[in-house]
């Protein structure tokens, strides 16, 4: 067997692949719940956030801003291991899945909100004085002349901090989510074999790829002239 | 609650753990900083060579990485890596893992940066006679640097905080240690102490990079 073969043999097995293709398939229909499901609610509890910080209510926006700073300097991994492990011992125990959801999705809200309200100020004070003035209410002036201007602003950072936060569901399987990651190890330590291995990195690349092009479109799309 | 999470007489017995591990975080940091820094920089003056053949290979090159999540090049190395006869430590494979991932982000950002420096700036430095390296070294880094330094800043964070990675391939930094010391005492305050030095540690740039950015964002329009 030349080299070649055997390299084949090893990391790209037919036999072990085919068998091991269900596993992979259900790893990425977890993966994609969970990653749905930490875009829905991150990003909706980030945009809550920004919305809340724009009353301007003192103590209430210390908070927010605390949490926040908290979120963007804890590892994630740190997180998902502390939910995990931690609150147990607290009375709730959470399942991987769950604990994964949860601290990916509040690393999210804390990386949006920051954005969200950024684009929410970088709108100047005279637009919101013009508006009111008109007779708009606080809420429709939000709505209807800061939001959508604000929007066109933070579509870029939105989406690569959303890619990044989302390529995060692998660490669920150091907490035993039976996502792609974590079905390709069980399924590698099963057959002694890597090749499960290359079909989970394959299918993170068919999951993510496409997202990551469509970004960069999007980015050159709003991108800002200078 | 406190008992649990909040254990003092824990928190004692696992100190001397939880500060190795802190000082392997920093020094995991100070090596794959840098390390992504440079492999960030290759690509980017790859990249400012202007031919489709090198341009786009590049591109789909940073794309592959922005899209696979790092755990699993990770993973890949340290478990897939051995069947080709190829067994490197722990270690070694952050270091590579993170060369080429965080590298692709770091290209990104010191890309748009060399972008963001006029053409005539090369144009001039080229017409005193500088070579085109020279004019690249001395005119167009040092404004690209300086026009990304919150994107830079931004990333080393996420660098930082991705070091964490290790614990799963055994390399003893923070969170290894951490649950080591949780193992050892069936006590979570060891992650607790873990949680609350990464944030110490992280909160002064969180801060800084807060301000940087909301003031960037602004000045977009």
């Amino acid at each position: 067997m030349s080299g070649w073969d055997k390299f084949v043999e090893t990391f790209f097995n037919a036999k072990v692949m085919w068998k091991y293709l269900p596993d992979i398939l259900s790893g990425m229909v977890v993966t994609i719940e969970l990653a749905l499901l930490i875009v829905v609610t991150g990003l909706g509890a980030g945009l809550a956030l920004a919305l809340l910080r724009s009353l301007a209510i003192r103590p209430l926006n210390w908070l927010i801003i605390f949490v926040v700073d908290l979120f963007r300097s804890l590892p994630p991994l740190v997180i998902i291991v502390l939910m995990y492990f931690g609150l147990p011992y607290a009375g709730p125990a959470p399942s991987g899945f769950v604990s994964t959801w949860l601290s990916l999705a509040f690393v999210l809200m804390a990386f949006s909100e920051e954005i969200f309200w950024a684009g929410i100020t970088s709108i100047p004070k005279g637009q919101w004085e013009a508006s009111r003035s008109t007779g708009l209410s606080f809420g429709q002036t939000l709505f209807n002349v800061v939001l959508p201007q604000a929007f066109r602003l933070t579509i870029p950072p939105l989406t690569n901090r959303t890619i990044a936060i989302t390529k995060g569901t692998a660490l669920g399987t150091v907490v035993a989510v039976t996502e792609i990651l974590g079905q390709a190890s069980s399924a590698m330590s099963n057959s002694y074999n890597p090749s499960p291995l290359m079909m989970g990195a394959a299918a993170y690349i068919v999951l993510f790829l496409p997202v990551v092009v469509a970004a960069r479109w999007i980015e050159t799309k709003f991108a800002w002239k200078r | 609650m406190i008992e649990a999470f909040f254990n003092i007489e824990i928190m004692k017995a696992a100190w001397p753990i939880v500060l190795t591990g802190l000082w392997n975080t920093i020094l995991l940091s100070l090596i794959v900083v840098p390390l992504g820094l440079l492999g960030g920089l290759i690509l980017a003056l790859l990249a400012s060579i202007k031919n489709p053949l090198v341009r786009w290979p590049l591109m789909a090159w940073v794309d592959f990485f922005r899209a696979f999540p790092p755990l699993v090049l990770l993973v890949l190395l340290f478990a897939g890596l051995p069947f080709a006869g190829l067994e490197l430590g722990g270690f070694a494979c952050v270091a590579i893992a993170f060369f080429l991932n965080t590298g692709s982000y770091y290209g990104e950002i010191f890309r748009a940066g060399i972008d963001s420096v006029p053409v005539g700036q090369v144009e001039a430095a080229r017409s005193t006679g500088l070579t085109r390296m020279q004019a690249m070294r001395y005119v167009v880094l040092p404004q690209a640097v300086r026009n990304v330094m919150p994107d830079l800043l931004s990333n080393t964070l996420e660098v930082v905080k991705l070091t964490s990675l290790g614990s799963v391939v055994a390399v003893p930094e923070l969170l290894y240690e951490a649950r080591q010391a949780q193992s050892i005492t069936y006590n979570p305050t060891p992650i607790v102490m873990a949680a609350v030095i990464y944030f110490l540690l992280l909160w002064p740039l969180v801060r800084l990079l807060s301000r940087l950015e909301n003031r960037a964002l602004a000045g977009r329009r």
